[in-house]
């Protein structure tokens, strides 16, 4: 009883932190989150002795960012949630507010997988390539990280089916990293006769793994997005407007899903 | 190097005469005192500013700056007019020549002379710079040139020549001209150990200026690269050509050229490092192409050029060309996206290489297409295209390229 009123009165932050706490010391036993580190590690080191030229190395270390990093952060944390849902009834059973439950379980899973890929990829970064480049890789892919981590979670709070979510969640991915690339390609090529420049940047904002990309192709073929229409863009990304407007859309695609999850969460009838 | 025999006979025969030597400084006036000198005399200029309107040299004169005394145009005069033959002129610091439209004015023109040195000046802030106007046996060298127009049609060249034969225009510094060096029907010339940079239009400039040699320059930066035009048996080596970006920019643009040679040339960080519009029998080794957008785009007007040893380095593309049909030889270079094997040990895939990606022709008619760049969409649209070539010209295509980069010390070159 006393204990109760006891965290009945301490601010929710310190609950929600708690919980964090938790869920990291727990995923960090499964060892799941070590073999992620360890391959992306192994991968980024053999990147950059494999090429001679860093900036190389920094290209074929993107494509892993723009494709693993997704899957394993939406499907690691949608099963994560699904494994841990009699904890989360055991946690709801106390006098402690939704919104710290699920926001201390995203922090908790969000930390792991950010850590994993710091010390992965930011490590061999450090070491070949310190540049700002490898800068934007890192804050981008941390980005994209937390992003899908708050998709996962939505995926996870619409339905109580364990396949079902996983489901979703790998929809999400194919959808955001293969599909949309390929619609808007066939649209531009439909639309060719039009001048499509605006429409594709806007396009562009709707995915979150397009917006790191380009984060990514600024840094990595300036020289050829000089030329053209590629200055429109370059222009435009790359100005401080660009980069304050894709660092906007980047947070927005954290948290709206969040948002939309805890404010599920809280109503569900568990 | 015939060409650098100049300065010593020069002297020889400033020695042999009978000539004798003049002391100038502001007071005594420079005009004044070359009107009085006599043929192959030497006036030595002394510390000071010279506002003489425009000062004429127009007998053989030896002209030495002592302490780099400054030939002031006051915005209205061509501060130097050498209408005479063996001419020497060093150590002078000459600025603020007029700008006209009628007359193209410089901070040293030279007219119909043989036998012009001028050396190791400064020149700041002059519409053209070095001014060659059917010159022969001119040396222009450790000159130093800048200019701060912002606009083409505002500013002139650094080094401009024109109906010029046998030049050497070597060590100069160009910057903020309109094209470092513009050479036009400039023959039989050699261009070597130049830096151009930040020039408003090209780094260099030629046409119909056949059999000349450009070597050891540097063009960095300019507004678009490097562009030559109409000329045969251009010999380029050992240049480099970097950071010209733009959407019309190129490091290089070959444009009707013939029977050339580009070799050991480094091409960095450039939109287009070669673009070549009927360039033909023209041979292209050992460059070297890094971090360009394009490393190379060849139109279809070009025919019977070779490439060979060339390495490309982390460029967008390697190869872009706009038609089917493909009349030139890429054989045994170096291509850092290959992936073949070499099963039979003689250092060249077994497997050839098609260099120019489905995703260039793409981003040719669809410019726009580039922000889709590096997604993985497109990288399998181009390895299947890699696979089965249907849309990039399949004939376009090393058969030996190298498994590693082309080293010329080690290849014995």
């Amino acid at each position: 009883m006393s204990a109760a009123v006891r965290t009945e009165h301490r601010p929710g932050i310190f609950q929600m932190l708690k919980i964090a706490r938790y869920v990291v010391s727990d995923i960090l036993r499964n060892r799941f989150i070590l073999a992620y580190l360890l391959f992306l590690l192994v991968i980024s080191m053999s990147f950059f002795n494999l090429e001679s030229d860093p900036v190389k190395g920094m290209m074929s270390l993107l494509n892993i960012v723009l494709i693993v990093l997704p899957l394993v952060s939406i499907v690691f944390a949608t099963i994560h949630l699904y494994n841990s849902y009699e904890f989360i009834e055991l946690m709801l059973a106390q006098p402690l507010r939704r919104i710290d439950i699920i926001l201390g379980e995203y922090f908790g899973v969000a930390i792991s997988l950010c850590a994993a890929f710091c010390t992965g990829v930011g490590l061999p970064i450090l070491l070949y390539d310190s540049s700002i480049h490898g800068a934007t890789l890192l804050i981008s892919g941390i980005l994209l990280t937390l992003a899908f981590v708050s998709l996962a979670f939505l995926a996870t709070v619409l339905s109580r089916d364990k396949s079902k979510g996983i489901g979703t969640a790998l929809l999400l991915w194919f959808f955001s990293t293969i599909l949309y690339d390929g619609i808007i390609l066939m649209g531009m090529f439909a639309f060719s006769d039009y001048p499509l420049e605006k429409a594709v940047m806007f396009l562009a904002f709707l995915n979150p793994v397009d917006l790191t990309r380009i984060a990514m192709l600024l840094q990595l073929d300036t020289a050829a997005l000089m030329g053209y229409t590629g200055a429109l863009f370059q222009h435009f990304f790359g100005s401080a407007l660009g980069v304050s407007l894709s660092f906007l859309a980047m947070l927005l695609w954290i948290f709206i899903p969040l948002w939309l999850a805890v404010l599920i969460f809280r109503k569900k009838d568990i | 190097m015939k060409e650098l025999c100049l300065l010593p006979a020069l002297l020889f025969v400033v020695q042999l005469l009978p000539a004798r030597s003049w002391d100038v400084n502001p007071h005594t006036g420079l005009q004044h005192i070359i009107s009085q000198a006599k043929p192959f005399d030497t006036i030595l200029v002394h510390e000071g500013v010279y506002r003489e309107g425009g000062i004429t040299i127009d007998k053989p004169l030896v002209l030495i700056g002592d302490a780099r005394p400054v030939i002031d145009g006051e915005h209205k005069y061509q501060p130097i007019s050498i209408r005479s033959s063996h001419v020497y002129m060093s150590g002078f610091r000459i600025v603020n020549c007029g700008i006209t439209s009628l007359d193209d004015i410089a901070g040293i023109k030279i007219y119909n002379a043989r036998e012009v040195y001028v050396s190791d000046n400064i020149l700041d802030d002059n519409y053209f710079g070095i001014y060659l106007s059917n010159c022969v046996h001119c040396y222009v060298s450790g000159n130093y040139m800048t200019a701060h127009s912002s606009v083409e049609h505002n500013s002139g060249n650094g080094v401009h020549a024109w109906k010029c034969d046998s030049l050497v225009i070597q060590n100069n510094n160009m910057q903020g001209h309109r094209d470092g060096i513009y050479l036009e029907f400039a023959t039989n010339s050699y261009i070597a150990y130049n830096h151009c940079e930040k020039n408003i239009r090209y780094g260099l400039h030629f046409m119909f200026s056949h059999n000349n040699t450009y070597a050891h320059n540097s063009f960095i930066n300019n507004g678009a690269g490097v562009a030559v035009m109409y000329t045969r048996n251009v010999t380029m080596v050992h240049n480099v050509f970097a950071e010209n970006r733009g959407g019309a920019s190129y490091a290089l643009l070959l444009k009707d050229i013939q029977s050339s040679y580009m070799a050991d040339n480094i091409f960095r960080q450039n939109t287009i490092g070669i673009f070549m519009e009927g360039c033909t029998r023209s041979l292209l080794e050992r460059n070297e192409f890094r971090q360009n957008g394009w490393a190379i785009k060849v139109q279809a007007s070009c025919e019977n050029n070779q490439f060979r040893h060339n390495n490309f380095f982390a460029n967008t593309f390697d190869i872009s060309t706009n038609n089917q049909l493909v009349f030139n030889v890429f054989d045994s270079n170096y291509w850092d996206k290959y992936e073949g094997y070499d099963l039979d040990r003689n250092r060249a895939g077994d497997v050839p290489y098609h260099p120019v990606s489905l995703f260039a022709m793409v981003s040719d008619q669809m410019p726009y297409a580039m922000l889709f760049w590096r997604s993985f969409t497109v990288l399998l649209l181009d390895r299947a295209e890699k696979v089965i070539p249907s849309l990039s010209p399949d004939r376009l295509r090393d058969n030996s390229p190298l498994m590693k980069p082309y080293d010329s010390v080690r290849s014995g070159q």
